[in-house]
């Protein structure tokens, strides 16, 4: 009930947000919002498994990219509506998180982080080397031109399309922080040890956890290419998107639903706005300030303030 | 109804280091066993095997719950913990950023344990009442013999029939040891539990035991049949007292 009022709000708020961006009348507005809005996608992603259960993930890019590439391949041989290539692309993200699950979850800290570091590299040198979606030279992707929904560009398809699912997401995220399934991965994250002791299936539990998280990733990766119109493994599987996905929580305060998205508005917008005033070389230069700034002013992020 | 614990020639260890070396005990049915030792002589190896927490390389775990026998080498700790088999680890173990109800939750997190969730919670409580308290403050801000506390309610969450005490006077004071362990024979009571409890502290330990075991470089050195046994013997003064 409680979870069906909040998903409601949400859908309002994003309601909000889109007819806003419609009402400002330019373009931008949505090339601009539908990257911050991929980065709520992300950093709530990232969350459930770096924030909820404490294993800090260094592979977004690849799980983000094999969404992104799962489009890439589709475009060239089907025409399956949008909606569609997102949930396949979450689905073999979150395929390959199990399999990630299996392969890495015997690690902790430090040396799990290291691992999924390492996941990634390898999933880049393997679609640099497929030539089928382009290999090193990239894979260009027509963008339609009209959106198939309420009119507008396409642009304005896509990034109703990401509101959806950041929408999506943030309720998931914060449907799991209340629930039993919540409480059972914040038990790992502070004494896995002891979870498994009392009881609580940890193995399962984690491999959940990176599933969603990957699943999550893929989805938010799967539009990529129509929006970016050309796609090559390195701006695919660019580390910017693991710093960020994993700077945003951190700022924004990890234990809650609420952190990331804090953070990913905060972060994304900043980018966003230097990337035009200033330069966007700078993007990550201010990711790595406000990191420092945070971790040393507010450890416990912007929800943590406001905590006890 | 009640629940025993057979082990017989139990090996186990972590990864080339043998640590048990065909250990073989007996919990009947309603009694406290004690297992004696001093530091680094598989005290806590021997409980997490039992768990299924450490996997043994030869022997058998054989649990007898209502009338029904259980071979828990092999099985996964959530399963362990499913046929009504808990541990109150080492060290407490507290999950120190969840509130003590949180806390208790993790006891019961099993289907199995949530179905009579409120009434256990409500229990502990009342055996508690120091926990009741202080259900909402995070588990890490308690004191040593509050946090014991809070693990053996935790582990009493899930409605156990046995009950595994890992070294419960670890870090307390002397006096909150006594009440611990007080606690914990009248735990013993009211639930019927059957209690395997392994303690440094050898006078605490022995004034609730029925009966105990020295463990000593991993095999049994001495098997007392009863208290007075356990009192006058020479292996435990020599290990205890230095006699």
């Amino acid at each position: 009930m409680e979870n069906l009022r909040f998903g409601l709000g949400a859908v309002v708020v994003a309601a909000c947000v889109f007819i806003a961006a419609k009402l400002i009348g330019n373009q931008y507005v949505f090339f601009a919002g539908y990257v911050v809005l991929q980065y709520i996608v992300l950093a709530t992603a990232w969350n459930i498994l770096g924030g909820f259960t404490g294993y800090v993930n260094f592979g977004t890019a690849a799980f983000f990219a094999i969404g992104a590439y799962a489009t890439v391949v589709l475009h060239k041989t089907t025409s399956l509506p949008m909606p569609v290539m997102i949930l396949i692309g979450g689905v073999l993200a979150g395929i390959v998180g199990l399999g990630t699950g299996y392969l890495t979850l015997r690690l902790r800290g430090t040396f799990f982080s290291i691992a999924t570091l390492a996941m990634a590299v390898v999933m880049q040198t393997l679609v640099t080397n497929w030539d089928f979606v382009g290999g090193s030279r990239g894979a260009y992707v027509i963008r339609p031109a009209k959106s198939p929904l309420l009119g507008g560009n396409y642009i304005e398809y896509l990034f109703l399309l990401m509101l959806a699912l950041s929408v999506i997401a943030v309720v998931a995220a914060r449907a799991i922080q209340h629930s039993t399934l919540g409480l059972g991965f914040a038990s790992i994250r502070d004494d896995e040890g002891a979870a498994e002791a009392a009881g609580v299936p940890t193995l399962r539990l984690k491999l959940l956890a990176t599933v969603l998280s990957g699943g999550f990733m893929g989805m938010a990766g799967a539009p990529l290419p129509y929006y970016v119109t050309y796609l090559d493994p390195a701006s695919g599987f660019s580390l910017s998107y693991a710093v960020n996905t994993i700077a945003m929580p951190l700022i924004g305060g990890t234990a809650s639903w609420l952190g990331p998205v804090i953070g990913a508005v905060l972060l994304g917008t900043l980018q966003q706005v230097a990337t035009v005033t200033i330069s966007s070389a700078l993007s990550l230069l201010i990711v790595g300030v406000l990191l420092v700034l945070f971790v040393i002013a507010a450890p416990r992020g912007i929800v943590g303030w406001f905590q006890r | 109804m009640a629940a025993s614990l057979a082990i017989t020639g139990l090996e186990a260890g972590y990864g080339a280091v043998r640590i048990l070396h065909g250990v073989s005990l007996r919990v009947g049915a309603g009694e406290t066993v004690a297992l004696l030792g001093t530091n680094g002589n598989g005290k806590s190896t021997l409980m997490k095997a039992v768990m299924g927490m450490v996997r043994p390389g030869a022997g058998s775990i054989v649990a007898e719950i209502d009338g029904r026998s259980h071979q828990l080498i092999g099985m996964p700790t959530e399963a362990i913990v499913d046929l009504g088999i808990a541990i109150v680890p080492e060290g407490r173990r507290l999950f120190p950023r969840l509130s003590v109800t949180e806390n208790l939750l993790m006891g019961a997190y099993r289907k199995a344990a949530r179905t009579r969730l409120q009434q256990n919670l409500e229990f502990c409580f009342e055996v508690f009442p120091r926990l009741a308290e202080r259900r909402t403050q995070l588990a890490g801000l308690m004191s040593g013999g509050e946090q014991q506390m809070l693990a053996l309610a935790r582990a009493l969450m899930s409605a156990p029939r046995l009950l595994l005490i890992d070294e419960p006077s670890v870090g307390l004071a002397p006096l909150m040891v006594t009440r611990t362990i007080d606690k914990i024979r009248e735990l013993k009571e009211s639930y019927h539990l059957t209690v395997l409890m392994a303690e440094q502290n050898f006078t605490e330990a022995i004034r609730i035991a029925d009966r105990g075991y020295v463990i000593v470089h991993g095999a049994i050195g001495f098997e007392a049949q009863s208290r007075a046994d356990l009192d006058n013997n020479a292996l435990i003064r020599s290990l205890y007292l230095g006699e």
